[in-house]
C-alpha cells in the first residue's frame, strides 16, 4: 500500500482495541446513501518509477527554449545550494512555526528574511511573505484603505502590470474598493504629473507606483511619491527585488519615502515553473505595522533570558481575530521565503549588485542592437532596467512564431494587453543570457523581420553592428 | 548567531556572481540606489553551514511524528518533489506559448479531472494558492452567482462556531457579514439555530465536514437543504477531506462549492508555512464563475481558459497559474495512489485516529466526544487535569516536544476547554502511535508527581518557553547593526 505502513497484524490489533469488526465499521456514522461506490476519473496507480517516467516524458515534451520573456517572472541563475537547503526535510516538511521552541530554524530564517527584505526596500519592517506579487498588491491596497479610513479608491497606473491589476481588482472589489486607472504618457510609457492632475483634491487612499513599470520604463518615483503625499495619499511602491541592487529603494522615494513596498519575490530563488510557487513580499513603515497582513516573526527571549524567535502580533490574524482579521491569509509561502533567504545570503551585497548590473547591461545590449534592424524601434525613449518594449512594422505574433521555431521565446506580445501600442513586444535579457544567446536572438530577429517586412526585403543589420557583439 | 553577524565587509562569493559591468550611465543618478542594503557578506560555505544548522533546529515530518489536528501532516513523498523539480518544468516561463507547455498542462488537466471525481463536482479550478484563497474563491463565486441574479439582499454568510478562522475572514474579504451558528452537544451543527438563522439575507453557509471537532456531520443533507431552501448556496470546506477521500463525495451531498487543501490531502509539503494550494470545485450552476485560468482539452490540445471563454469568472487570483509546482506534486501523488490508494487514505487515516482515541481513552484521557466515531482526528480535553494539577493543555503540548513528538493542535476548536486536537494521518505506523500514547501517559504521571516539570517544559529544545508578550510589546522584527 503506497505510503501506508500497516501490516495485517497491526490492522487486526487496532480494530480489536477500537472494538470494531472492520475498517468499514468506522464509517458507520456516514449516511449509507452518501457513501460513494467508486472513483471513475482517478487514473490507475503507478509506482514511483512509472510515475517518474511519465513525468520525465511530459517534461521532455515541453523542452527547453532560449527565453527572453520577463513580464513579471524572470529567469535567473539559482545557486545549487538554494534548493538543496530549501529541499532539506527539516524545512520542506515542517509546519507553520506555531510551536516556536520546535521551530527555531524556520523562525530565525524568517527573521533574517524580514531583515533582508526591509533593508532591500528601505522600509522599517517586512512580513514573512504572501502568495505572490499580484495578490500582494491587493493586500497592499487593503492595507492602505484600512490606514486611510475614509477613501475606498486607489490610483493604479495603466503602466502597472496588467495581470496584477486584474488580480488586485478581483481580490478587493467585493469590499467596495475601486482601483482607478491613471493613463500612461503616450510615447513615453511613464506615469506623469499631467495625468495625475485631474485627481487632485479627490479622496484616494493611495497611489501605486511600479518601478520599473510593466514596460520596463523607469518612473520618476520622487515626483510621483511627493505628489501622492501632498494629496494625503499613501504611496505603494511595487518593485522588482533584483532591481533594488541598482535602483533607489522605495523607502527613499521623494522626501518621505513610500509607505508600503510590495513585489514579486520570484527573482530571488524561485524557478519559473510555469507560474509558481513564487512569493510576494510586503514591507512597510513602522506606523503601519498593525495593518500588515500575514505572519510576522519577532525576536524575544526565553524563560532563561536566551534570545529566540516567535510569531508575533498574531492578534491581527484570522486564527485569533476571525471575521475582524486584517486578512484571511493563513499561510505565507514559507518554503519560497526560505529559498529567497538562502539565495540572498549566497549572492550577498556584491552579488545582487552584479546581477542587477548584468541584467541591465544585457538588455541594453540587446535593445541597442535590435534597434539597428530596420523596422525595429524602441517604443519609449526612457531609461529602463532590464526590460524594454520594442515595436515592429509586422505583427508580433508572426515574429514570435518564427523565433519559436528556432527555439527562442522572443518576449511577450503586448498586442492583447495594450493594442494602442501597435506591434509591440516586451523583451528581457537577464544575467543568464550570454553574448552568444543575444547574438542568436538578433540574427534570427533580423532575418525574420527583413523577410516579412513589406518593401524592405533587403534590410540587414547596419554596418558595424556585429562588431559590438 | 544571525547570518548578518557572520558577515565581514568585503567578503565575496563570486561563484554566484556574474561578471562586473561598467557603470550604467544611461540611468540617471536620482533613480539609482545611493545606500547599500543590509545583505550578508559571507562565503558560500558559511551560508550553507548556517542554514543547514538552522534546519536542524526544526521539527518536521521527516524527523518527527506531527499529530497536528486539521493540518494533515502526512509523509510528503520525495518522488513527487523530484518529479516537480525536473529541469524542463522548472525552466518553463508562465507566459510561454501553450504549445511549449503541453506536458505540464496535461498533468494539470488530469489533476483537475481527478479532483472533480473525488469531490463529485462539475468543474475545478486549480488557481487558488492556499486553502484561504480557495475559500475566498468559493465565497466570491457564491456572491457572483447571487449578483448575476440581481439578488442583492443576500449579505450574510453563515459559519459554524467550530470553523477555522479563515472561514469568517474569507467571507468578510468578499464583503459579507458573518453570522455564527452554534454547535450542539454531540458536535453537530445546531439545526434549530440554523433554521432560525436562514432567510432572504442568507448568501450561504460555509461548512467543514468532518468538522474540526473530528466528527462527521450526521445531518449533512438536512443542513444543506435548509440553506438551499432559503435560497443560499452551500460551501464545503475540504480541510478535512483526508477523512473521506474516495469514500464520500461532497458533490453527492448537494454542495455547490468546495475547496481542497492539496498540502493536506494530496501530501504536498507544508514548507514551514507554505506554499499551499487550494483548488476549488463547483456544481453546474457555479461553472461560469470559476476563477481563471482553467485548463481545457480540445481537439487533442491543452489550453488555458481565460476571461474570453468565461466572461462571468470571478477573475484571476494569482499572477499566472497558481502554485503550479505544487500542483505537479499533487498530480504525482495522485498517480502513485490511484483510485484504490485514495480510498485507503481515508481508511487508514480513520483507523489510526480511532485507534489512538481508543488507546488514549484507555489511558485515562478525557475524550471530548466519546460517543462518536473519530473521523481522521479527535479531541481530548485536559480540563480535569488542569483543575487537579494546574497543568494546562499548552504545558502538555510543550512537554511532548521533550519526548520527541510535535504537539497536537492546542486550544482549537475554541469550544472545547483545554483541548488537544489530534490527527495522526494514515502514514504513521502502530508503533509510532503506541509510542505517542506512552509519552502522553508519562506526561500525565509527571503532571501529578511533579507538575513544575511539565509547566516549565520544554527542557530539551534549542530554547525554552519564549516570552511572546515581550515579542509583541517590544517589537524587534528586523536586525540592526549594534
Amino acid at each position: 500500500m503506497p505510503f501506508i505502513p500497516h501490516t495485517e497484524e497491526d490492522i487486526q490489533a487496532m480494530l480489536a482495541s477500537i472494538g470494531a469488526a472492520s475498517v468499514e465499521d468506522l464509517f458507520d456514522e456516514i449516511p449509507a446513501a452518501l457513501r460513494a461506490d467508486r472513483l471513475v476519473s482517478v487514473l490507475p496507480a503507478l509506482n514511483e518509477m512509472a510515475a517518474g517516467r511519465l513525468m520525465q516524458e511530459r517534461a521532455e515534451q515541453d523542452g527547453r527554449y532560449l527565453n527572453f520573456i520577463g513580464a513579471g517572472a524572470y529567469e535567473h541563475h539559482i545557486p545549487a545550494a538554494v534548493w538543496q537547503i530549501a529541499g532539506r526535510g527539516e524545512f520542506y516538511t515542517a509546519y507553520t512555526p506555531y510551536q516556536a521552541e520546535a521551530s527555531q530554524g524556520t523562525l530565525q530564517l524568517l527573521y533574517e528574511f524580514q531583515t533582508m527584505m526591509a533593508s532591500l526596500t528601505g522600509m522599517d519592517i517586512s512580513n514573512t511573505s504572501l502568495y505572490d506579487g499580484a495578490s500582494g498588491l491587493a493586500e497592499a491596497v487593503l492595507m492602505a484603505v484600512r490606514a486611510h479610513k475614509s477613501a475606498r479608491r486607489v490610483l493604479v497606473p495603466a503602466a502597472v502590470h496588467p495581470i496584477w491589476r486584474q488580480v488586485a481588482d478581483a481580490l478587493v472589489k467585493n469590499q467596495g474598493i475601486a482601483l482607478v486607472p491613471v493613463p500612461y504618457r503616450t510615447g513615453g510609457g511613464d506615469t506623469v504629473a499631467e495625468a495625475l492632475k485631474r485627481f487632485e483634491g479627490e479622496d484616494f487612499a493611495a497611489l501605486v507606483i511600479q518601478q520599473p513599470n510593466f514596460f520596463g520604463v523607469l518612473e520618476e518615483v520622487d515626483e510621483l511619491a511627493d505628489w501622492a503625499h501632498s494629496q494625503g495619499m499613501l504611496v505603494i511602491g511595487a518593485v522588482n527585488p533584483i532591481s533594488l541592487g541598482m535602483l533607489k529603494a522605495p523607502g527613499q522615494w521623494g522626501s518621505k519615502g513610500a509607505d508600503i513596498a510590495v513585489g514579486e519575490g520570484q527573482p530571488l530563488g524561485a524557478p519559473l515553473s510555469s507560474g509558481g510557487p513564487y512569493f510576494g513580499f510586503l514591507c512597510c513603515k513602522q506606523a503601519l505595522v498593525r495593518q500588515m497582513p500575514g505572519r510576522i516573526v519577532g525576536r524575544t527571549v526565553d524563560m532563561d533570558g536566551k534570545p529566540g524567535f516567535c510569531l508575533t502580533l498574531q492578534a491581527r490574524e484570522q486564527h485569533i481575530r476571525r471575521a475582524k482579521a486584517t486578512s484571511n491569509i493563513c499561510t505565507n509561502q514559507g518554503l519560497m521565503a526560505t529559498a529567497a533567504t538562502v539565495h540572498l545570503a549566497l549572492l550577498g551585497l556584491e552579488g545582487l549588485e552584479r546581477v542587477a548590473a548584468a541584467c541591465h547591461a544585457n538588455t541594453r545590449m540587446l535593445v541597442e542592437q535590435a534597434c539597428l534592424i530596420a523596422g525595429v524601434e524602441r517604443a519609449f525613449p526612457h531609461p529602463f532596467f532590464h526590460e524594454v518594449v520594442i515595436t515592429f512594422d509586422i505583427p508580433v505574433a508572426d515574429v514570435l512564431r518564427a523565433l519559436e521555431a528556432q527555439g527562442i521565446l522572443g518576449g511577450l506580445d503586448l498586442t492583447p494587453w495594450y493594442p494602442e501600442l501597435g506591434n509591440a513586444l516586451l523583451v528581457c535579457a537577464t544575467e543568464t543570457k550570454t553574448p552568444e544567446d543575444i547574438r542568436k536572438f538578433l540574427e534570427n530577429l533580423e532575418r525574420i523581420v527583413s523577410r516579412r517586412s513589406s518593401g524592405t526585403a533587403c534590410t540587414r543589420l547596419k554596418p558595424g553592428a556585429t562588431s559590438k557583439w | 548567531m544571525l547570518i548578518f553577524e557572520l558577515s565581514r565587509p568585503g567578503r565575496k562569493n563570486l561563484a554566484q556572481a556574474p561578471a562586473a559591468q561598467p557603470e550604467a550611465n544611461d540611468i540617471p543618478a536620482h533613480l539609482r540606489r545611493g545606500d547599500k542594503p543590509l545583505l550578508p557578506e559571507v562565503s558560500e560555505m558559511d551560508a550553507v553551514r548556517h542554514y543547514t544548522r538552522l534546519s536542524q533546529k526544526n521539527f518536521s515530518i521527516d524527523t518527527h511524528f506531527y499529530p497536528l489536528g486539521s493540518c494533515t501532516m502526512k509523509y510528503n513523498p520525495r518522488g513527487a518533489h523530484q518529479q516537480a523539480m525536473l529541469p524542463q518544468f522548472l525552466a518553463r516561463h508562465p507566459l510561454a506559448p501553450e504549445a511549449t507547455g503541453q506536458g505540464v498542462l496535461a498533468c494539470l488537466y488530469e489533476l483537475q479531472e481527478m479532483l472533480k471525481d473525488v469531490t463529485g463536482m462539475a468543474g475545478v479550478s486549480l488557481t487558488p494558492m492556499a486553502g484561504a484563497q480557495g475559500e475566498f474563491a468559493g465565497v466570491a463565486m457564491i456572491r457572483a452567482y447571487h449578483d448575476s441574479r440581481n439578488d442583492a439582499a443576500r449579505t450574510e454568510m453563515l459559519v459554524p462556531d467550530a470553523a477555522h478562522g479563515t472561514n469568517p475572514a474569507s467571507a468578510v474579504m468578499c464583503g459579507y457579514t458573518v453570522r455564527e451558528i452554534p454547535t450542539d452537544r454531540d458536535g453537530n451543527v445546531d439545526l434549530e439555530a440554523l433554521r432560525a438563522a436562514v432567510g432572504p439575507q442568507t448568501a450561504g453557509l460555509m461548512l467543514t465536514n468532518p468538522s474540526t471537532l473530528g466528527v462527521f456531520e450526521k445531518n449533512i443533507r438536512e443542513i444543506q437543504q435548509i440553506v438551499h431552501r432559503a435560497g443560499g448556496l452551500s460551501y464545503y470546506d475540504g480541510a478535512n477531506l483526508n477523512a473521506i477521500l474516495g469514500r464520500v463525495k461532497p458533490g453527492d451531498m448537494g454542495f455547490d462549492v468546495i475547496h481542497v487543501n492539496l498540502h493536506k490531502t494530496f501530501s504536498t509539503p507544508h514548507g514551514g508555512g507554505g506554499p499551499g494550494s487550494g483548488p476549488v470545485g463547483v456544481s453546474e450552476r457555479l461553472l461560469p464563475f470559476l476563477p481563471i485560468p482553467v485548463v481545457a482539452f480540445e481537439s487533442g490540445r491543452y489550453r488555458l481558459v481565460t476571461e474570453k471563454d468565461l466572461p462571468q469568472s470571478i477573475g484571476r487570483l494569482s499572477g499566472f497559474m497558481g502554485n503550479t509546482g505544487i500542483l505537479l506534486r499533487a498530480y504525482s501523488y495522485a498517480r502513485i495512489l490511484g483510485a484504490e490508494g485514495m480510498r485507503r487514505v481515508a481508511d487508514f487515516a480513520t483507523l489510526n485516529a480511532n485507534y489512538l482515541m481508543a488507546e488514549l481513552g484507555e489511558a485515562g484521557f478525557d475524550i471530548a466526544f466519546p460517543e462518536r466515531r473519530a473521523s481522521h482526528e479527535f479531541i481530548i480535553t485536559l480540563k480535569g487535569l488542569k483543575e487537579q494539577t494546574g497543568v494546562s493543555a499548552m504545558d502538555v503540548a510543550k512537554r511532548l516536544l521533550d519526548k520527541g513528538f510535535h504537539a497536537p493542535t492546542t486550544y482549537f476548536p475554541m469550544l472545547v476547554p483545554e483541548c488537544l486536537l489530534i490527527e495522526p494521518t494514515e502514514t504513521e505506523s502502530k508503533q509510532t502511535l503506541d509510542a505517542f500514547v506512552a509519552a502522553l501517559k508519562e506526561i500525565l504521571d509527571e503532571a501529578h508527581a511533579s507538575p513544575e516539570l511539565v509547566k516549565t517544559a520544554p527542557h530539551t529544545m534549542p530554547v525554552r518557553r519564549l516570552d511572546d508578550v515581550k515579542a509583541a510589546r517590544e517589537l524587534d522584527l528586523v536586525w540592526k547593526k549594534a
